[in-house]
């Protein structure tokens, strides 16, 4: 199979051929960053926060009429409360263990700090999200510890939630740690939290731990957590609660009684909008749920654009093939095998698709750029624009299977007809 | 002569049904995934109160000075004040009271308890605001008014309650003088509110981040929450740590955690409050030069980013598919068009001249447009109605398909597949007639 009469015949239908190159290239270009998004979102969707999630649910609940918690004594007098609480949950024959957070990864509801190297830094050293939790805190999350120890029951101090936060001993994620201290070996170094002058020792290091949110502004600090050995005290309070495995449902269930049964003057919702007890499953979901749409919305777009471009290449050369239909007789009469047709139309696609997508590529780099200009949007890596040029190439050959073959069984006796 | 275009054009689109109805779906996919999309988009950049929110303003006035800001200077953002205020400052402008009508408010998420037996205490959402909030933003009462300015004063204990919550405590009814205990203190109910739950609570979007899905079913005095302790639930953000614990020290703090909005009724009036805000800043803050913004609620709710970026993508590549949709069907008309040269050289030689060509084949791609555009519209109702499998529960609400939609979608159906035929019809009219005739 030679080229020049190909390219000879494509110059006789200029138009047709620049506009499904046209269409290739711009297919190309959305497809590489719509799949460029997906690919994205989905990593994000999948990540691991770093604690055991199955099997865990989250109790929000306030009390009614309760005092403020500011002043010492009913500070005493909340943390009595939680503390009944925390009691109430632990005797529910299917809870495994039980916490009390100020919130958790993925909540949407956080508390975040600078974390410096040196008292009363100018900029802090790291930003990171707090999680205040009592000594089964980490074993009710699942984390795992890298370095150092846990935290007891002897370094849990209770505290006003807006009193302020100055504690002695904290447990930071590895990331965390790298950040802080590069060279390594954190547990035993001081840091200091926000503006205070007081040092905080590192006790601990944990593997991986995400922060309370999975919005954009915290896309800079992931996986930066502390934690510290505090029970907040509150009108309102969380807890972590594992169930024993299987029987979360009962769990969650049973905590609900458990909790109206120590003391009914509380709100723990159970409407459909706002439910009070969460499980994990249900808090991670609805933290991805505008990455999941995201992807399934590219996804249909990428479906439709592809379904359009494959069929338009149909349409196209089922046209050309009607068109040619004489001289394809004519070709076949004088000794070419079907197989020829076959691969003539086959190559000429490619040569068409081909261009499309030489300049399908550099669309798709320079519409990743814009995206990355106004959008905030990552730079997309080669390997998709590979992948969208591979899609595209088969797509063109795909389409045009059905249309060459039916050139291919373009009789020779055609060739002797007058139209 | 349209009546013959039109015969002509339904004739042709039968002789090749195939590439008829290719065409039709190209067009239908492509305008049902942009005006999906569009209508998304259009939910929420909509104006939510397009009767004055070019009254309403937004000031800025910078409490923490230039050592706050951050290392990050290619921030656009950069060295622009806090998007909220303190304490001190919120109070300091509502004694001052420069514009036609003002409010400081917190966001509140108290307890309510309800008086029927056997029921369980229930959290709610609103606001603590200042007696002007409610003809600032033009809430519509069912029962009742809001309370006075002289309430605000002597801090009475006072609430409107939104129909919402009226059902809920009260079982509906004229619940005006009726009493409502939160968080255990008895508040005599004012007002009740009539239709009103705009999904962007674009009074404070800084605390409830723009899309809200709660209602917001309570308001109370500002200055009577703050004696009654209630704190706020929206965001906290410092500069420096309270120097004194609990809701007393946030009070005393520089913290920013309260919304402002103010109406000012021109733009005379905007610029001397501008400068007034200017004034107020230097005597406040005098170891900086006054920093301060004043902007107008669309210019604010774009400050905020309020328009999820995702759904401005989503409409840029739904465009995208909108276009290819355009070339490809561009390239099918180009294919149909030609492919009947023959007819297109006897209509030629019998006396047609190019504009009745134009006229012949513009039609034919106009009905292949409404035919795509009524397909369309049916898709795109479907994909109004899915939007909620995709996009949070709190923006798919506000996608609704209406008449602008109906009619928009139609004539960009039709409007884009003309545009797809320009080329194919210019093609069609050059067509040699004398060429064709002889190759027949």
């Amino acid at each position: 199979m030679t080229l020049p009469p190909i390219l000879a015949a494509l110059r006789k239908h200029k138009a047709g051929v620049v506009l499904i190159a046209l269409q290739i290239a711009l297919t190309l270009a959305i497809v590489c960053n719509a799949i460029f998004i997906i690919g994205q979102r989905i990593q994000r969707i999948q990540r691991p926060t770093g604690m055991n999630e199955g099997n865990l649910f989250l109790i929000t609940q306030m009390w009614v009429g309760a005092p403020t918690g500011d002043d010492q004594a009913s500070g005493d007098k909340m943390d009595s409360l939680l503390r009944t609480d925390l009691a109430a949950l632990r005797n529910v024959p299917d809870v495994e263990s039980v916490t009390a957070m100020n919130s958790i990864p993925l909540l949407n509801s956080s508390w975040t700090n600078g974390v410096s190297l040196k008292p009363k830094q100018q900029h802090s050293t790291a930003h990171a999200a707090f999680y205040f939790g009592d000594e089964n805190m980490l074993k009710t999350m699942g984390v795992q510890l890298a370095a150092g120890r846990a935290f007891t029951a002897a370094d849990v101090q209770h505290r006003s939630f807006r009193a302020e936060d100055k504690p002695p001993i904290i447990i930071v994620s590895q990331a965390l740690a790298d950040k802080l201290f590069p060279g390594g070996n954190a547990v035993g170094k001081s840091v200091y939290i926000a503006d205070n002058t007081e040092p905080s020792t590192i006790i601990g290091v944990v593997k991986r731990l995400q922060v309370s949110s999975a919005d954009t502004w915290t896309n800079d600090f992931t996986w930066n957590t502390v934690l510290e050995p505090v029970r907040l005290n509150s009108n309102f309070s969380r807890y972590l609660v594992r169930a024993k495995p299987g029987r979360l449902q009962a769990a969650m269930k049973e905590s609900r009684a458990a909790l109206f049964a120590a003391n009914p003057m509380r709100v723990i919702d159970d409407s459909a909008e706002h439910n009070s007890i969460r499980s994990f499953a249900d808090i991670r979901a609805k933290a991805y749920r505008a990455d999941r749409g995201m992807a399934i919305l590219m996804s249909v777009i990428c479906v439709i654009l592809l379904a359009v471009t494959g069929a338009g290449i149909v349409g196209l050369t089922s046209f050309w093939v009607g068109q040619r239909h004489k001289q394809i007789g004519v070709r076949r009469a004088l000794g070419a095998r079907k197989i020829d047709i076959l691969r003539y139309f086959q190559t000429e696609n490619l040569l068409i698709a081909g261009g499309g997508a030489v300049a399908g590529i550099i669309l798709a780099i320079g519409l990743n750029l814009w995206l990355m200009q106004r959008y905030e949007m990552d730079r997309m890596p080669v390997l998709y624009v590979l992948a969208g040029v591979a899609v595209v190439l088969a797509l063109g050959q795909a389409a045009v299977f059905a249309p060459a073959r039916r050139a291919a069984n373009v009789p020779p006796v055609v060739a002797t007809r007058t139209v | 002569m349209f009546h013959y275009y039109l015969d002509l054009a339904l004739r042709s689109l039968k002789r090749s049904p195939g590439l008829t109805v290719l065409m039709i779906l190209t067009i239908a996919f492509g305008v049902a995934a942009s005006m999906t999309t569009w209508s998304v988009f259009r939910a929420v950049s909509g104006d939510p109160i397009p009767w004055k929110s070019s009254k309403l303003y937004v000031p800025q006035i910078d409490m923490w000075g230039p050592s706050a800001r951050g290392t990050n200077t290619s921030d656009p953002h950069w060295g622009d004040p806090p998007d909220a205020m303190d304490y001190g400052d919120a109070i300091a402008l509502m004694r001052d009271h420069r514009a036609t009508l003002q409010s400081a408010m917190y966001m509140i998420s108290p307890a309510v308890v309800p008086t029927r037996p056997g029921t369980h205490p229930i959290n709610v959402s609103g606001h603590a605001v200042f007696s002007e909030f409610f003809p600032m933003v033009d809430v519509p009462f069912q029962y009742g008014s809001g309370w006075s300015a002289a309430d605000d004063e002597r801090r009475a204990e006072v609430a409107v309650i939104s129909g919402n919550l009226n059902d809920k405590v009260f079982g509906g009814g004229n619940s005006v003088g009726r009493t409502i205990n939160v968080e255990g203190r008895d508040y005599r109910v004012v007002g009740v509110i009539g239709k009103w739950n705009p999904q962007l609570k674009f009074y404070d979007v800084v605390n409830t981040g723009g899309f809200y899905v709660d209602q917001e079913d309570l308001f109370l005095p500002f200055n009577t929450a703050i004696a009654a302790n209630m704190r706020n639930d929206g965001n906290t953000n410092c500069n420096e740590s309270p120097k004194q614990p609990g809701f007393v020290g946030l009070q005393q703090s520089s913290c920013v955690w309260i919304a402002y909005m103010a109406q000012l009724d021109d733009a005379a009036a905007a610029d001397r409050y501008k400068s007034y805000l200017t004034g107020f800043t230097r005597t406040r803050y005098p170891q900086w030069a006054p920093n301060v913004r004043l902007h107008d609620l669309p210019d604010w709710l774009d400050y905020e980013h309020v328009v999820p970026r995702d759904t401005k993508v989503s409409l840029l590549v739904a465009l995208g598919l909108l276009l290819v949709c355009l070339v490809n069907t561009a390239g099918l008309l180009l294919a149909k068009f030609l492919r009947r040269s023959g007819e297109i050289g006897v209509r030629r030689a019998l006396g047609a001249s190019r504009m009745a060509i134009y006229a012949q084949f513009l039609t034919e791609a106009g009905v292949v447009g409404l035919a795509g555009g009524v397909f369309g519209l049916l898709l795109t109702g479907l994909g109004v109605a899915s939007v909620g499998v995709v996009l949070p529960k709190e923006i798919a609400d506000l996608a609704r398909v209406d008449v602008t939609l109906l009619f928009t979608t139609l004539l960009v159906a039709v409007v884009a597949s003309l545009l797809a035929a320009l080329y194919p019809t210019f093609r069609a009219s050059r067509v040699q007639p004398a060429w064709q005739l002889k190759s027949n």
